[in-house]
């Protein structure tokens, strides 16, 4: 089984208030480490039962542009997993 | 006039936007999402709610159902389309306006009675409202931030594209406190707070929002 795995994040300039609220929760829970930002996005796990060919990846990069992520505030990244 | 109210799964409002229709003298249609007919009607509404569970994004898989295809080709030959809440968010991810609405700046969802500023009263939703007149109408929604790049807000501002905005607090971080907009016809206008539920001061808080429909009605004499 072959995973394309599509990541899906807000634009930087778009305002992430879960990113913020998590940003914020860090501290108190008494992790020391030092974010200066924290964003949170999605991830779609397409399974396929072969390695994806050029085209198919070209189709799965047309779903994600229009489908899986909204082009306005989103930006994404497909990474393919063997 | 006959005027269609579309009904997708998890849509809440279709009841309150028919019985607007009719208080302002119209016909409601009710329209099916898996439907493409539009029924000759003079204009439709998207009314709010969560429609199909609002997976994957608000408005994401409403707007391919085959109701849409039908209401965004409509539209852009010049159909009168109100979104309310969900269906302003179904007019977003459509493209049929600009931007996207993402979470409350809070968090939280919030229902509260909220004061706008009627910006823009020459859409065809907003035109029997006085220019900078400010309504108290019912607000509910958990993603309601209307977000856009610079771009497109300086499109939004300079070409009278704002029907509302939020007078007092920005209750969910909207750019430039928006809470409505309009395509640069005229004829697609998306606004977040409800209209529908403040058309009788028996059942909401005030009659303010009854004059979206109204004006639909005058529009099209």
């Amino acid at each position: 089984m072959v995973k394309v795995i599509v990541d899906v994040v807000l634009k930087d300039e778009i305002l992430d208030p879960q990113g913020d609220a998590i940003s914020r929760a860090l501290p108190r829970m008494g992790f020391s480490f030092k974010t200066t930002n924290v964003r949170q996005g999605k991830s779609f796990i397409l399974t396929l039962d072969h390695s994806p060919s050029a085209s198919e990846l070209k189709e799965i990069e047309s779903a994600a542009a229009t489908l899986l992520s909204n082009p306005v505030i989103e930006t994404f990244t497909i990474r393919v997993e063997d | 006039m006959r005027v269609g109210v579309v009904t997708f799964p998890g849509t809440l409002d279709d009841h309150d936007a028919a019985r607007a229709v009719r208080y302002a003298g119209g016909e409601a249609v009710p329209l099916w999402h898996g439907d493409s007919d539009l029924q000759g009607v003079s204009g439709v509404i998207l009314p709010g709610g969560f429609s199909y569970g609002d997976y994957l994004r608000c408005g994401a898989i409403a707007r391919f159902s085959p109701i849409m295809n039908s209401i965004i080709s409509a539209a852009e030959q010049g159909l009168p389309v109100l979104g309310i809440c969900n269906g302003f968010q179904v007019l977003c991810e459509s493209h049929l306006l600009p931007g996207a609405l993402t979470r409350n700046v809070g968090l939280h969802f919030l229902c509260r009675d909220q004061e706008i500023e009627i910006v823009n009263n020459e859409s065809a939703w907003t035109a029997d409202f006085g220019r900078g007149e400010i309504i108290t109408i019912p607000l509910k929604n958990g993603e309601g931030s209307y977000q856009c790049d610079e771009q497109t807000l300086r499109d939004l501002e300079e070409n009278n594209r704002v029907i509302a905005r939020y007078v007092g607090v920005n209750p969910n971080g909207s750019r430039n406190a928006i809470a409505g907009i309009t395509n640069a016809r005229g004829n697609v206008v998306g606004i977040m707070p409800h209209p529908e539920h403040a058309i009788d001061p028996l059942t909401g808080p005030t009659s303010d929002g009854l004059t979206f429909f109204t004006s639909l009605m005058k529009s099209r004499v």
